[in-house]
């Protein structure tokens, strides 16, 4: 029996048929879609290396049944950067040493544009990291991700009161 | 994972009558379901998603005063709802203590209800568990045993139920409304998780089709507002389930304890409210020396499952301190950082309160 079920994927509509209700939004983005941005880690929710973002809100794409998400919009890594213009968390990540092997990144990234969205951290070091707990690092990166996001909020800050005024 | 059959119903009745033929599971978020039916643990034959189900997804006052909150409502959502948080900041800090912020969001509360033990036991299907398999045995009893339950555990398990969030609701007098194929019924959260007994794969009052579709505060249970708290201890400092935790409410005139509310998690099968230890506050000053009175109380009956003795005075000591800082009263920002219980008391004074 096919499945059919419509998302909107980094600002693109796609009509996406597959066989087999067990299929994850991250085996769908990864086994049938060519998205490889985002990462398969522990595949159990419990590592964060494949954290998208779904109608906005960040969740653990592994967790997360595709049927389910009929009509959802997503973002994942692939559509964060304008051309050849990155996102400026991914610019904070870089500037700020935030990753070492890179595997956990696009996870990394994925979470600390929903922090940010959500607005509860601010710069205070301490909730960044409460915030940002759902994501394992295991080179240790976490000093350099932490700079990374509140270097990445602040600016997202300056970005708004530049819009305001 | 096995293959099943996904049915996505329009509506409640819809949802009921198909979840009510053998071997169907609901799915709201999977967050835990789908852990689980990829581990093989649980093998449902045939998916039910209520996601897409109309106005279970509201927070609501009704006109008695109580809250009610729709069982598809996010965590997250619920936590970080202003006036709900305001009302019942210990459900709030309790719900943001648990997993992380990616769960948090996906997850529903009527599935953190319902979520499974973290008995390592359980997880491992090469090992001998009754709640996975009836009649199995325990793997746990002569094995790794640290974590697991103090209180009205049985010989069949000692698993424990790793909820956050039920905890506060036990002490708050939360109702949960059920629907399924017979009709609607309301249980309160303190009977809808079962004791393990002999039969510890029946972990609630449910029946095949019933569906948890609110959860109910009373109007009352804002009253403790001003001087509430959930206190987690956990082998790390965020993103781990508990070793033991505790709600504790005052509701405290002239300095006195007129009600007092007590709950403790991760210590047995079920939230566990310390009524007892409730009682032994009423009428008393708000100090240490009858908080550490009422925690020795909460634990009255408790005894060791396995090499988990040091759980007792672990517990005890977390409703002590879960006691006095709501006497410091509710913090004015959630989560309520630094989350170690180690940190310092606010306002602790010399006298003794920073380590209790």
């Amino acid at each position: 029996m096919d499945f059919s079920i419509s998302l909107t994927i980094n600002g693109v509509e796609r009509r996406i048929t597959f066989d087999d209700p067990r299929v994850t939004l991250l085996d769908l983005f990864r086994e049938r879609l060519h998205l490889t941005g985002t990462k398969k880690g522990c595949d159990r929710g419990q590592c964060g290396a494949c954290t998208i973002l779904v109608d906005g809100r960040r969740i653990n794409s592994c967790l997360a049944l595709a049927l389910s998400h009929d009509g959802a919009s997503i973002t994942t890594i692939e559509g964060l950067a304008k051309d050849d213009q990155l996102h400026p968390v991914q610019a904070a990540f870089i500037e700020n040493d935030g990753f070492q092997c890179g595997f956990c990144t696009p996870g990394q990234i994925m979470s600390a544009v929903g922090l940010i969205a959500e607005g509860h951290a601010g710069t205070d070091p301490e909730r960044v990291r409460e915030g940002m707990s759902g994501n394992l690092c295991r080179c240790g990166a976490y000093a350099g991700i932490t700079k990374a996001v509140i270097e990445a909020q602040k600016s997202a800050g300056e970005a708004r009161t530049g819009e305001a005024a | 994972m096995n293959r099943f059959d996904y049915i996505r119903p329009t509506s409640l009745d819809e949802a009921i009558a198909a979840a009510s033929q053998p071997g169907s599971a609901f799915l709201a978020a999977g967050t835990n379901l789908l852990d689980l039916m990829k581990g093989n643990i649980t093998r449902p034959d045939r998916i039910v998603d209520i996601t897409k189900l109309p106005d279970l997804d509201r927070i609501e006052t009704l006109e008695d005063g109580s809250t009610r909150i729709g069982a598809l409502v996010k965590n997250a959502d619920l936590a970080y709802h202003e006036d709900f948080a305001a009302r019942f900041p210990a459900v709030a800090e309790a719900l943001l203590s648990g997993a992380s912020a990616q769960l948090r969001n996906a997850a529903s509360v009527g599935g953190n209800l319902l979520q499974r033990t973290r008995c390592r036991y359980f997880y491992d299907t090469a090992s001998a568990c009754n709640k996975r398999e009836p009649g199995s045995g325990c793997d746990s009893l002569e094995g790794e045993n640290a974590g697991q339950a103090v209180l009205g555990w049985s010989p069949s398990c000692i698993a424990t139920h790793p909820s956050d969030f039920c905890v506060p609701l036990a002490a708050l007098g939360a109702i949960v409304e059920i629907k399924g194929p017979d009709g609607s019924r309301d249980v309160a959260l303190t009977d809808f998780h079962r004791l393990p007994g002999d039969r510890p794969d029946i972990e609630t009052v449910l029946a095949p089709g019933e569906l948890v579709v609110a959860i109910r505060l009373p109007a009352e249970a804002a009253g403790f507002a001003a001087h509430s708290r959930y206190l987690k201890l956990r082998e790390r400092t965020s993103y781990a389930f508990a070793l033991v935790s505790a709600a504790a409410m005052l509701r405290l005139e002239d300095g006195v304890i007129a009600e007092a509310r007590i709950a403790i998690g991760s210590v047995a099968a079920k939230p566990w409210r310390a009524k007892s230890a409730e009682a032994v506050l009423k009428g008393m000053k708000a100090e240490p020396a009858f908080f550490e009175k009422a925690a020795r109380e909460a634990f009255a009956e408790a005894k060791p499952s396995g090499d988990n003795a040091d759980k007792i005075e672990l517990g005890r000591r977390i409703v002590a301190r879960a006691l006095t800082l709501a006497s410091a009263g509710t913090p004015t920002e959630m989560p309520a950082l630094p989350a170690s219980p180690f940190a310092p008391l606010p306002g602790a004074s010399a006298n003794g309160v920073a380590h209790v």
